[in-house]
């Protein structure tokens, strides 16, 4: 018995998009065999969700003045979680990655890093519309609040949110690439950090003077601002959303500089291979 | 397409590579020919990972320079990973994917033609055809072993980087990947560059080896040619020469 080679040798190709499928379809796979892993992505969402709708209900009910924030809360809370998950989405997948050690397998392949990038976002958005679509059925249900009635500024929140969690997200996995998993906790806690200053629960102008300036320059303050502008008064904020895309378009620039700094870095210290902590 | 006759595969000139103020390769310099099979042998620590990681584009060299099939590596890298494969013990395929996905998504990667055709071809060639639909993290060590083999000959490649392609195995298994990387080096023409600590199968699959210690070139030449030189029955008792210096290691045969 011989090992035949048959003919037709692969081909070099600047961008792929079949590449990009690659890894998506890898972790398709993944998310297929494990029903944990997709329990997980509705699970957390649910909790958050059914919590803040219960004291939602409760402060309107014994405060008259809130009743006119009805669903700020719950909104508050998803918007939250898209930009969470948008984030650990990605940080997820390239997690996988390391705990598989199959980074070095993948940095072997002709992937390229944009290649991977946009696998990973498009793997982020699938992991969380696995994990908002039923939480956001079950707002309706439970409170009366349907998520997807903000039509046109829900999608315009969307992106803008998406693009600041990939944004960490690039910055992150650039850390995991020249530190290893230990840098594990930056990809599970950095956003929490933006969870006070971006105000989601709370108007900017709650915030000192001095820390209003540093909220502002975070795009999603724009997003959460504008989600109240939206539901207590009712108006659509474009000057809001248009601030906030041109902060993420920065952002990112800054997320896929750092990234490429980080991984030309872990080939001078030959970090790509270990993976380890 | 093969590198032309006269192109070294892999070209390695006054490499170095310093971790901070740890020197892991010393300035080597060596050329690979296509088609030929070459081991790199040290004992631990002599900078066989590090220069096989160089040559892979994986590692970023301090001073000196790399090309394969060409290309500058790291710098040109994109240009010829999709016609180079490796195996690694530092590297896993996933676990819960089965081997026919494993395969399929790498062969995807690679930008195999005909990725299924491959598949049934490697499944056929290298057995795997029993458990190809099982999870790769369920498999026996041997058979992982085969399933990293087909992963690193998915895209037929003109070279292949091998660490350690045997560690763990039972004799029969080993012997069994080792006729596999002859058959593929004798259809393909393929050039293997191949690390490991199992002196026969350096002295059965290799027609040359280049020793290196504390991250030099200590030694270079056909396995026949270093046993006769060093006055050795085998390669092993040379390795031992050479990493415990000559003197020592005659003194301890007599």
């Amino acid at each position: 018995m011989t090992t035949s080679v048959p003919s037709g040798s692969p081909v070099y190709v600047a961008f792929s998009p079949r590449r990009v499928l690659a890894i998506v379809l890898r972790h398709w796979y993944l998310l297929r065999s494990s029903w944990p892993r997709v329990f997980d992505l509705m699970y957390w969402p649910a909790v958050q969700m059914l919590m803040w709708g219960f004291l939602q209900t409760y402060i309107s009910q014994s405060s008259g003045s809130l009743t006119r924030a009805a669903g700020t809360f719950i909104a508050a809370v998803m918007l939250w979680d898209i930009l969470f998950r948008g984030q650990l989405g990605f940080s997820i997948s390239f997690l996988e990655e390391m705990y598989a050690r199959n980074l070095g397998n993948l940095m072997m392949t002709p992937l390229r890093p944009f290649e991977f990038v946009s696998a990973l976002m498009i793997m982020s958005v699938i992991r969380l519309t696995i994990g908002v679509v039923p939480v956001s059925l079950l707002a309706i249900a439970f409170f009366g609040f349907n998520l997807w009635g903000l039509g046109f500024a829900l999608a315009v929140f969307f992106v803008n949110l998406f693009l600041t969690g990939w944004a960490v997200a690039i910055f992150v996995s650039g850390l995991l690439l020249r530190n290893g998993l230990g840098a594990e906790s930056m990809a599970w806690g950095i956003m929490f950090l933006m969870l006070p200053l971006t105000c989601v629960y709370y108007p900017v102008a709650v915030l000192p003077a001095w820390l209003q300036v540093f909220a502002w320059m975070l795009p999603p303050t724009y997003v959460f601002e504008g989600m109240r502008a939206l539901l207590v008064d009712h108006v659509f904020r474009t000057d809001l959303m248009i601030q906030a895309l041109a902060l993420n378009a920065v952002l990112l620039a800054i997320g896929v500089t750092g990234f490429l700094l980080l991984l030309r870095s872990a080939r001078r210290e030959g970090t790509l291979l270990q993976g380890g902590d | 397409m093969p590198a032309a006759a006269a192109e070294p595969a892999i070209a390695v000139d006054r490499l170095v590579k310093r971790y901070k103020t740890v020197s892991a390769v010393d300035g080597i310099s060596f050329a690979i020919d296509t088609g030929s099979c070459t081991a790199l042998l040290g004992g631990n620590g002599a900078g066989k990972t590090t220069t096989i990681s160089t040559i892979m584009g994986l590692v970023e060299p301090t001073s000196g320079r790399v090309a394969v099939l060409g290309a500058e590596m790291p710098r040109q890298r994109h240009r010829v990973l999709h016609r180079i494969n490796f195996e690694s013990p530092y590297v896993n395929m996933p676990m819960r994917l089965t081997v026919r996905q494993n395969l399929n998504v790498f062969g995807m990667l690679y930008g195999c033609a005909d990725v299924r055709g491959r598949i049934r071809t490697l499944a056929d060639d290298l057995d795997l055809n029993d458990f190809l639909d099982r999870p790769t993290g369920k498999l026996s060590a041997g058979q992982k072993t085969r399933v990293a083999l087909a992963k690193s000959l998915i895209n037929e490649p003109e070279i292949l980087l091998l660490d350690e392609p045997t560690a763990s195995l039972d004799p029969d298994t080993a012997d069994w990947v080792r006729g596999r990387l002859e058959d593929y080096r004798r259809v393909r023409g393929a050039t293997i560059l191949l690390a490991s600590h199992n002196m026969s199968e350096v002295e059965r699959l290799c027609d040359r080896v280049i020793m290196l210690k504390s991250g030099r070139v200590e030694d270079d030449d056909a396995p026949a040619h270093l046993i006769n030189r060093y006055g050795r029955s085998n390669l092993e008792e040379v390795f031992l020469d050479i990493a415990r210096g000559r003197g020592e290691a005659r003194e301890m045969a007599q």
